[in-house]
């Protein structure tokens, strides 16, 4: 019985239409161990987990739990077969409490007050047992993300689960949140439980996996033990030839300060203040990143320099001349471009087809068309030359955005605001949910862009990425720059740094 | 007459007008706690009105009239939640269609079949919910203010009154202290939670329907078989939207729904009693300005100058699965 392998996927099938998601997915996870499941956005990975959970049925295959043969109808019999799954976007209701949270498909009775008392009790032996402590009155809205994380964790503890799904667990943390998600994962695995994994992170998979699985495309294309892998051959097995993890670039050779800010003070929608008298300069040539933990006011720093939002206090300066209250269009004909960091809510309309989008916030160029009417021809030969030099797949302007897997979203806005040769570039999360693959081509974009003597300015939460761009890092915390180096100082200096303990 | 007897004369008519507003803001609640809008109150409440009268008129048991008016009300609910749960349409699409066609079909069906342009024919007292009449009403009346207020304030209502009262500590303890409760609430905010749970999210919202169809039922059923003693067409006259706009004053609570229901009960019998009566130094006020104030009230609130309302996260959005 012990021997059994936790889970066994035979032969799993899945279309949705024409996207085969799964192809005949054969997969075995030893009980007791961390199973790394890896691979880029869309190859499969959440569809094969969210089989697993009941959320939807496989077309054919077979899964067995403990070398027995489950048929998983629905997230109740996942449930009561011991599969726990926390998902990429919690599911939790953000106006409960942690209790209410927690007990919720599993009240223990009709009535309420029986299982509130009972529910308290188990909290406690979870707190216990595997170091997951959360005050249970506390609402989750009021929570560090973080810690609604760890509630998702023990909603699935709660119900018994002795295998324990994470889809992309990491996305939302802070480095040292992330750490602390490790170790309690480790302690789960020593207490016998079976976790599996779910990342397009290879760091993550080197750090904490004891077996790692490879999908490309719908296909499990290799299982490793993680000791006998290296990050190398895992990327070359996700993307399905080599790719470069570190980005080649020279020294950088700055010129004129281009874009500068002065005693910067900027406060949110709800009156706090979010940036607090920042100043800074961005010299032509370079790039400045600015690392930090999100929420640190870097949202709002570049909401002010792309004159989304007004500052309260201060003043940004372009080429030494004060930009007032210019609005996003006269910025733009300053030769400011701006990459936002959200691209579903500020950098494209998802329900436009490609080509709206390609020209969107620029469709005032006479190049788009005349007076009061847009010339359809020219705005889709533009995007089909932006198709073509930024690989967007599918190559077709006419195809609704939402329809673009999400690094080629992303390709779509890098090239809008590239593709304009604005002098000053303005960059949020570039490559957030977005593949290795796309990622390399639009990091090679940025440098390229540095090396043709443009100001750029970085934020991204990925302090890696931070560090493999900027030629000197900024980090921001509680609204505060708190110290500037380079990429050489090491990832732990920076990560205190980020978590405002050191300077 | 002194001040305090119309004081009284009023909170007693400000009951019997704030009964339909409780039942109706109570069925929205569970609705739309449930994420699912509904917006179709003022037509489910004209139906079962309708039904009711009808039933009530050919048995002659008003209590047969009440069981109409909910089967009638819970069955334009089913309507409302295959639209909108189960193939995902607009719910306000949905609400606003049971409006039109509880408007038109209750005049057509009643013309056709009592002939008397609309209206049902006038009920017997056994028809009806008659007044219960507390011990020592009578009696106390003229004892003073307290056995007036016991003799017209708190005696003296039909028993549907009575019931609608009780109706919101009961919906409380429903929602509040039952696993339907913390379910219903839950799939209001995030209906992915509850399905992760392995709870059905559909048959949940189903149910959450069917219990405003009952609630809704009851408000119908008093307005034509308590308070008055046949249909008149459009009869509900925008009570189902002022309940929508109570239920949004209060929040989405129960408790405060009562409160909110009485206050806009009160604004309606104020308004009966002003009626062509003048205000010294102003004159006589148009009825109009006070039947306006619920809506006025709800804006102002709306607009945020009396706490932010904040509806249930995942009204109106039809739950698909996410891949």
């Amino acid at each position: 019985m012990t021997d059994q392998p936790a889970i066994e996927l035979v032969g799993i099938d899945k279309k949705f239409g024409a996207v085969h998601a799964n192809k005949n997915i054969n997969l075995t996870v030893a009980k007791g161990s961390i199973h790394g499941i890896i691979g880029e956005n869309g190859a499969g990975k959440s569809t094969l987990m969210s089989i697993l959970y009941g959320f939807y049925q496989a077309d054919s295959g077979e899964i067995r739990i403990n070398g027995k043969p489950v048929n998983i109808k629905d997230s109740q019999t996942a449930i009561n077969a011991g599969i726990g799954m926390v998902h990429q976007h919690f599911m939790l209701v953000e106006n409960f409490t942690v209790l209410e949270n927690i007990m919720l498909g599993a009240e223990g009775g009709a009535l309420l007050a029986k299982g509130v008392a009972s529910a308290r009790a188990e909290l406690k032996r979870l707190e216990t047992d595997y170091g997951l402590d959360v005050d249970p009155d506390a609402v989750i809205e009021e929570l560090a993300v973080g810690l609604q994380q760890r509630v998702e964790i023990l909603k699935a503890m709660y119900r018994g689960a002795e295998i324990l799904i994470l889809d992309e667990p990491t996305g939302v943390l802070t480095p040292s949140e992330a750490d602390h998600l490790f170790k309690i994962l480790g302690v789960l695995r020593d207490q016998g439980k079976t976790v599996i994994l779910i990342t397009h992170k290879l760091r993550e998979i080197m750090a904490i996996t004891d077996t790692v699985s490879v999908m490309r495309r719908g296909e499990m294309v290799a299982t490793r033990k993680t000791k006998e892998t290296s990050v190398e051959e895992l990327a070359e097995l996700m993307v399905g030839r080599r790719v470069l993890l570190r980005v080649e670039k020279g020294e950088a050779s700055p010129g004129d300060v281009v874009l500068s800010v002065r005693n910067l003070t900027v406060k949110d929608n709800r009156g706090v203040t979010m940036v607090d008298n920042v100043s800074f300069d961005v010299r032509a040539g370079e790039i400045v990143g600015i690392a930090g933990v999100a929420g640190n006011g870097q949202s709002e720093l570049l909401e002010a320099l792309s004159g989304i939002r007004q500052p309260s206090s201060g003043e940004i300066l372009i080429d030494g001349q004060p930009i007032g209250r210019a609005s996003p269009a006269r910025l733009r004909e300053l030769g400011l471009a701006h990459i936002p960091e959200d691209r579903h809510h500020m950098g494209l309309v998802l329900k436009f087809e490609e080509y709206e989008n390609a020209v969107l916030g620029y469709h005032r160029d006479p190049k788009y068309g005349r007076g009061f009417m847009l010339d359809l021809d020219a705005m889709q030969a533009d995007a089909t030359e932006k198709i073509e030099k930024y690989d967007i797949r599918p190559p077709n302007p006419r195809l609704k955005t939402a329809n673009f897997s999400g690094g080629n979203q992303q390709k779509i806005v890098v090239a809008r605001e590239i593709e304009r040769d604005p002098r000053i570039l303005l960059i949020g999360q570039p490559t957030r949910g977005v593949d290795i693959g796309a990622i390399e081509f639009i990091h090679r974009r940025i440098i390229d862009m540095r090396d043709q003597g443009k100001a750029l300015l970085l934020v991204s939460v990925e302090l890696d990425e931070i560090r493999a761009l900027s030629d000197r890092i900024l980090v921001m915390f509680a609204g505060h720059i708190v110290g500037e180096k380079t990429a050489e100082a090491g990832e732990q200096t920076l990560g205190l740094m980020m978590a405002g303990i050191a300077a | 007459m002194d001040y305090i007897d119309i004081l009284i004369s009023i909170l007693g008519s400000t009951i019997r007008l704030s009964i339909p507003l409780i039942f109706t803001a109570l069925a929205g609640l569970f609705s739309e706690r449930s994420g699912i809008f509904d917006i179709g109150l003022e037509g489910k409440m004209l139906a079962s009105a309708f039904a009711a009268a009808c039933v009530a008129y050919l048995t002659g048991n008003a209590w047969a009239g009440l069981l109409a008016g909910i089967a009638t009300s819970v069955a334009l609910s089913l309507v409302h939640g295959f639209a909108s749960i189960t193939n995902r349409g607009n719910q306000i699409v949905s609400g606003v269609a049971i409006n039109f066609g509880a408007a038109g079909l209750t005049i057509v069906l009643g013309q056709a079949w009592f002939g008397q342009g609309g209206r049902t024919p006038q009920l017997t007292a056994d028809g009806r919910f008659g007044e219960i009449r507390f011990p020592f009403a009578a009696e106390l009346r003229d004892s003073g203010y307290l056995g007036k207020f016991y003799a017209d304030v708190i005696s003296g209502h039909n028993i549907l009154t009575y019931m609608a009262f009780a109706a919101v500590p009961i919906s409380w303890w429903i929602l509040y202290r039952t696993r339907f409760g913390l379910r219903l609430r839950a799939v209001g905010e995030n209906p992915g939670a509850v399905d992760t749970a392995g709870i059905s999210v559909s048959w949940l919202r189903y149910r959450a329907v069917i219990c405003a169809g009952i609630l809704c039922g009851f408000s119908g059923t008093y307005l034509a078989i308590a308070q008055s003693a046949a249909f008149i067409k459009d009869m509900s006259a925008g009570k189902g939207y002022i309940a929508l706009a109570a239920l949004i004053f209060a929040k989405w609570k129960p408790v405060p729904v009562m409160f909110a229901c009485l206050l806009f009960g009160f604004l309606d019998a104020f308004a009966n009693f002003m009626q062509g009566k003048s205000v010294p130094g102003i004159g006589e006020v148009p009825v109009q300005i006070f039947q306006a104030l619920p809506y006025v009230l709800t804006c102002i609130l709306l607009a945020g100058f009396i706490g932010v309302a904040h509806p249930p996260k995942a009204g109106g959005v039809p739950y698909t699965k996410e891949r």
